[in-house]
């Protein structure tokens, strides 16, 4: 049995047209199909997080939708943070706050907190911690993670409000 | 850990699920949000010869009041609850919102459904509890049209229910809404399945505690009402003695496994604990503030 | 790694490599009498299904040259013929264009087992009929009686205390969040089996390949690319590389596998499976007078190479009295082979538990005599003034801060307010741990020969070139999987040839580039592989100073290098730019009178015998007495590992290795049916902590430089890990002081909790046994 699907993806802004077995996970689809290897497999059972994508803005798992599930619509991964050369705030305070050790679970914890930062949290250390609960790290002992989030929160905010004002004024 | 094959089929609309799942047969399965199939898939301990998904029916996606009935598509996200700040949600139902975030982690809520949790009847799950708490109706589109299942018909033992297998869940009607109310469950980590969870809904009349349900998660094979508590409650005082009371008669109530995690000994306690807790958290609550910590 | 470039073996891109998949043990100990793989072979797709026989019955031995009686010569089959020892053991391997067909066809594979009955804990050795191994029919396959003295009894017959205790830790797994991974080709223009692993001992893993299949090292090329974790599961030779390898060399073809995470967690290898029946004699004034331990260690089915199933052993009986004056010490040290996964040496390796055991001995002894449980420890530690000291255990402690670590960890948790937070009444039980180690890291030659491998490990090579336009590469034969390596080593490396790091690049993990090195574990990268580089450096720069000294016209040594300049000291004006000399030995080599005979390279070796860092650690739990649940809320760690290179990357060493350790005290547990299914092999079921499980880690450095190392520096990559069950079970066992807890198995679950609680605390031992 081999049942396969012509689909189209916009991948980080780029539309693929694949061919795809219907069981071909997203992950292995943006890893193998697209070479999209930030993506990174840790546990295939949804609770790692390693994996973790944006589709349609939502964090998803990508070890637990299929690639043709993500027909037609809009995925997001690592590799879509930076711009050229320049880290993004997120990427940056995960550097400068010694975020990651081995670097394996960095994309997913990246594209969590992306997700989560998206939403204009609150983004006390609580929370911050509770929302990072959703991903494994083997390495830092979280700190550094927790640090670098709560930092481009409230970054963020900042940014936002002068935004405001300014728009205000 | 990768899936066996399986043919894959789109759904758009209700009744093309049943056409789809009528002419696939048995070993058919309803993916929607697929945060406990596709991992049981992964381990190959579900191997279902076809998918019919349902995530393009944009119309299984709402959330609506109708009188003292909360209808929720089956195909919410559980995220959407967890947001809601909704008069219709709040009014009665204002636990739904503070128990999803007891779902799993930000991921899984931004992707798993309410449908989805209540056709896979895992005993542990926050929307099974929470259908039992306020009886709720399952409505189901099958091969002979659509039925309202009562919630306490709906389970019928560990990851099973009335469903056939051409039904496919479109609603979950929440009804009996009340004041106070209340979930909580304890796992070792945050954010796991819990070991044992607790869920208590109640109005006060005059100082006296009317309409009382009491459900116990992760016991049993399906949730659990305990009766003989809520008929202790009823009519009693909102008081501590009183959740005392209710508890001891739960953790008399349930029959763990002496080989269930802690053993029979813990589990009643942590029962106890937990129900106990539950009416603390629920009556301490104006029932539209949250006593958890957690996201908005 | 942060924009998703991270090129870890799965990320290799290679189409058309072959995918492997292995078919594995459903049962725990039997004997194969068919394999019948027909039904998987024709499956579209399908490569190949291979067997043992296959590919000429390939094994490892691992052992440690020592009379039979201490040690029992097994040996590891690549793929199991004949018995299999361990559910998950690798029985075939498919070979199939995808891996999804691969899982396909190892479903279909038919093994017919005779199963016998399980050996699953310490309490049914000897309870089969058929033995693990032949060879050792009493399931024993490590026995050192370490030490021994004669006068023991009459010191445990005049003390005033004796304690008797047993302590327990469960089996865990290191669980890196990359699992293992290769990819093999054999590429015939050069002759070499080119195999990328996931591991780190890149030397090590081409040893025991070419070992296994029969090829020259030179025929074969380890690559270590980025390493996602390791912790000791990675450091030694795994069955399914040598069979990738096997593949790749049999088909001429290339092949890959990537462990998944139910393969990671039960057919991997784990650690740190222990009992520990000791007898401690304590003076009135709490001082130990004298120490005796019967170590008993679950090795699971097999010695793992290079380092063989007496690592813990080994570690747990020389090491165990640690900081601690113990004036009399006698040790035995068992290794038992159960029908479980073999062990490797996962972080810590034994401290964790030995350091568990010595501090709750220190706690019990000092409730029992009345004596502050801070005073009891400073009565006991070396001192200052005594170092070098000399142990019982026969081992020499260099100059530590052992006494001034413990007091700024206590005066330090004072300050956080922590004793007022242990008495606060709001319904949850609060409790304070604090502990004292110290754990010897960087092993060299001179130590490592002690515990008689065929191959003693220990010293690290290093060369340091510069190019033409004066950057600079460092090789190395350590093998970072996160530790920032790259870092540390372009900063030693730069500061001795007065270079900005950047200019600095690292390689290493590739065993055509390195000639030759011992890998990263034992705490040893830093001081062994960033020694050597630093060494090589030194050199290099004396090269660099004898070149400008003969273009500036000035002796070598009045040369100092400073930013990025070589210049006679004190005469200003008077220098030349690195990278002119750079480019001038190799450019214009003709203009130079003495070093034409030379590139800008040198080599630097480092082999100390090992050097031991010390730490205090304080943790503050938080009970439920409604659930039983434990919760790390604040976490103090005093460090000291000499001469600190780069603060950053050590505290990050140090927050990973506690959060480890609490996972060990409290969540991560390996369980096993009596039958020997494996209980836990999701991640749903083997509780690695989360960020909300994990607290804050307050980090303290002390600095007693190490006069092995050109540095100052010592090792410390593991002491985290060492120190938190220690701290946690301390803490535990405070919270509920007001219910007699005596608590000294890990990890610590709920319902131990509730059982001291409820004054029912009997069952604790005997469920660790039921489940392991």
């Amino acid at each position: 049995m081999k049942d396969q699907h012509l689909v189209t993806i916009e991948v980080n802004g780029r539309e693929h047209e694949l061919l795809l077995d219907a069981r071909r996970t997203l992950a292995d689809t943006l890893r193998e199909d697209l070479g999209l290897t930030g993506t990174h497999l840790g546990c295939e059972h949804g609770i790692c997080g390693a994996c973790t994508v944006l589709l349609d803005d939502q964090p998803v798992r990508s070890c637990l939708v299929f690639g043709v599930q993500a027909d037609g619509h809009q995925v997001r991964t690592v590799e879509s943070l930076a711009d050229g050369d320049q880290l993004s705030d997120l990427q940056q305070a995960f550097s400068d706050h010694h975020g990651l050790q081995c670097g394996f679970c960095t994309p997913g914890f990246l594209m969590l907190a992306e997700a989560y930062l998206e939403t204009e949290p609150e983004g006390g250390p609580q929370e911050v911690r509770e929302v990072l609960s959703a991903n494994l790290c083997r390495c830092t002992g979280y700190q550094g993670i927790v640090e670098a989030v709560t930092v481009v929160a409230a970054d963020r905010r900042e940014k936002a409000a002068v935004t405001q004002r300014a728009g205000d004024a | 850990m990768k899936p066996a094959p399986f043919e894959y089929y789109r759904a758009y609309a209700p009744a093309e699920v049943v056409e789809l799942l009528t002419g696939l047969g048995d070993e058919a399965k309803v993916l929607a949000g697929g945060q406990s199939l596709v991992p049981m898939m992964n381990f190959r301990l579900a191997h279902p010869a076809a998918l019919v998904d349902i995530n393009a029916i944009a119309e299984l996606d709402y959330v609506r009041r109708e009188g003292d009935s909360l209808r929720i598509g089956a195909l919410t996200r559980h995220r959407t609850l967890e947001l809601s700040r909704a008069p219709e949600v709040q009014d009665g139902f204002s636990l739904l919102p503070r128990a999803a975030r007891w779902i799993g982690h930000y991921p899984i809520r931004s992707r798993g459904t309410v449908g989805g949790s209540i056709a896979h009847a895992d005993p542990a799950a926050e929307w099974c509890l929470l259908a039992r708490l306020y009886d709720a109706d399952v409505v189901v589109l099958g091969g002979q049209g659509t039925r309202v299942v009562p919630s306490a018909d709906w389970f019928t033992g560990f990851l099973s229910t009335v469903a056939a297998t051409n039904d496919v869940v479109t609603e979950v009607r929440f009804n009996r809404p009340r004041a106070f109310g209340a979930l909580t469950e304890y796992a070792r980590r945050r954010g796991d399945f819990a070991i044992a969870a607790a869920a208590v809904a109640f109005d006060v009349v005059d100082g006296r505690c009317r309409d009382v349900s009491i459900v116990l998660g992760a016991v049993a094979g399906e949730p659990l009402r305990v009766t003989e508590a809520e008929a202790l409650v009823e009519g009693a005082e909102p008081a501590a003695p009183t959740w005392a009371a209710a508890a001891r008669i739960a953790a008399a109530a349930i029959r763990p496994n002496a080989d269930t995690y802690g053993g029979e000994r813990y589990r009643r306690h942590l029962v106890d604990t937990l129900i106990q807790r539950a009416f603390a958290e629920a009556f301490a609550s104006d029932a539209s503030v949250s006593a958890a910590s957690g996201i908005r | 790694m942060l924009r998703g470039a991270g090129r870890f073996v799965g990320d290799i891109a290679h189409p058309r490599a072959y995918y492997v998949a292995f078919v594995r043990s459903p049962v725990a100990y039997g004997r194969i009498t068919a394999i019948d793989t027909t039904r998987a072979r024709v499956l579209p797709g399908v490569v190949a299904v291979l067997t043992s026989a296959d590919l000429q019955d390939p094994e490892l031995v691992a052992v440690l040259e020592r009379p039979n009686e201490e040690f029992v010569r097994t040996a590891m089959p690549m793929l199991a013929h004949d018995r299999v020892r361990y559910a998950g053991e690798p029985i075939a391997a498919v070979v199939a264009e995808s891996r999804y067909v691969a899982e396909d066809a190892a479903e279909q594979v038919w093994c017919d087992i005779e199963e016998f009955a399980a050996i699953m804990s310490l309490d049914e050795l000897g309870s089969s009929a058929a033995p693990i191994h032949p060879e050792a029919p009493d399931g024993v396959l490590v026995d050192l009686t370490m030490f021994e003295d004669e006068h023991i009894a009459e010191t445990f017959a005049a003390a005033s205390l004796v304690l008797e205790e047993t302590f327990r830790s469960a089996r865990v797994s290191a669980s890196p969040l990359e699992a293992r991974a290769c990819l093999a080709e054999w590429r015939a223009r050069d002759e070499q089996l080119v195999l990328h692993a996931s591991t780190q001992i890149p030397h090590q893993m081409r040893t025991g390949v070419a070992q296994a299949l029969d090829l020259a090292e030179r025929q074969v090329r380890v690559i270590a690319p980025d390493v996602g974790g390791g912790f000791g599961l990675k450091c030694v030779v795994g069955r399914e590389e040598v069979v990738v390898a096997a593949i790749a060399l049999r088909l001429r073809h290339a092949a890959r596998w990537c462990e998944d995470r139910r393969e990671n967690l039960t057919a991997s290898f784990h650690g740190h499976e222990q009992e520990y029946r000791v007898r401690a004699a304590f003076d009135d004034d709490g001082l130990i007078l004298s120490l005796d331990a019967d170590i008993r260690c679950d090795i699971g089915a097999y010695s793992v190479y290079p380092f063989s199933c007496g690592v813990e052993p080994l570690m747990a009986a020389s090491e165990l009295p640690g900081i601690y004056k113990v004036g009399r010490y006698a040790a035995r040290a068992r290794g038992f082979a159960t029908n479980k996964p073999p062990s490797a040496p996962y972080r810590g390796v034994s401290r964790p538990q030995i350091v568990l055991v010595m501090e709750r001995l220190m706690d019990k002894a000092a409730r029992r005599l009345g004596i502050d449980r801070i005073e009891i420890r400073r009565r006991n530690t070396i001192q200052p003034h005594e170092f070098p000291y000399t142990g019982s255990n026969g081992i020499t402690y260099e100059p530590g801060s052992y006494v001034e670590a413990l007091d700024l960890c206590a005066d330090a948790l004072k300050k956080a307010g922590w004793w007022d937070r242990r008495e606060c009444t709001d319904g949850r039980l609060r409790g304070i741990g604090i502990i004292n180690f110290s754990e010897r890291t960087a092993y060299g030659t001179s130590t490592l020969s002690m515990r008689k491998m065929p191959m003693t490990p220990g010293f690290d090579v290093s060369y340091v070139c510069m190019d033409p336009t004066g950057d600079v590469v460092v090789t190395t034969g350590t093998c970072s999987q996160g530790q920032g390596h790259e870092t540390t080593f372009a900063q030693l490396v730069a500061d001795r040839l007065g270079i900005r790091p950047e200019r600095v690049k690292l390689r290493q993990g590739d065993t055509n580039l390195v000639s030759f090195g011992w890998g990263t574990w034992g705490s040893r990268s830093l001081v062994i592989g960033g020694g050597a580089a630093t060494v090589a450096a030194r050199r290099l720069a004396d090269q660099i100073k004898s070149v400008a000294g003969e273009l500036l016209e000035a002796n070598a040594s009045d040369i100092d290098l400073v930013d990025g300049n070589a210049q006679v000291r004190g005469v200003s004006g008077s220098q030349i730019s690195i990278d002119e000399i750079a480019a001038t030995v190799h450019f214009r080599s003709h203009t130079l009178k003495n070093s034409g005979e030379h590139l800008l390279e040198a080599r630097g070796m480092a082999d100390p015998s090992g050097m031991f860092s010390n730490a205090s650690h304080a943790a503050l739990v938080e009970v439920d007495p409604g659930t039983g649940d434990v919760r790390v809320v604040d976490y103090i760690v005093v460090e000291d590992c000499g001469v600190v290179v780069n603060p950053t990357i050590v505290e990050g060493q140090v927050r990973g290795g506690v959060a480890q350790g609490i996972a060990a005290a409290l969540y991560e547990e390996l369980a096993f049916s009596p039958d020997g299914q494996p209980l836990s092999g999701t991640f749903m079921d083997y509780l690695l902590p989360t960020a909300s499980e994990v607290p804050s880690i307050t980090i303290h450095h002390l600095e007693t430089p190490c006069d092995q190392t050109e540095t100052g520096s010592k090792g410390m990559g593991e002491g985290g890990l060492i120190g938190a069950p220690a701290a946690v079970v301390a803490a535990v066992n405070d919270a509920l002081r007001g219910y007699g807890a005596d608590i000294d198995c890990i990890p610590i679950h709920p319902a131990d909790v509730l059982a001291v609680l409820q004054g029912t605390s009997a069952a604790q031992g005997s469920r660790l046994q039921e489940t392991s």
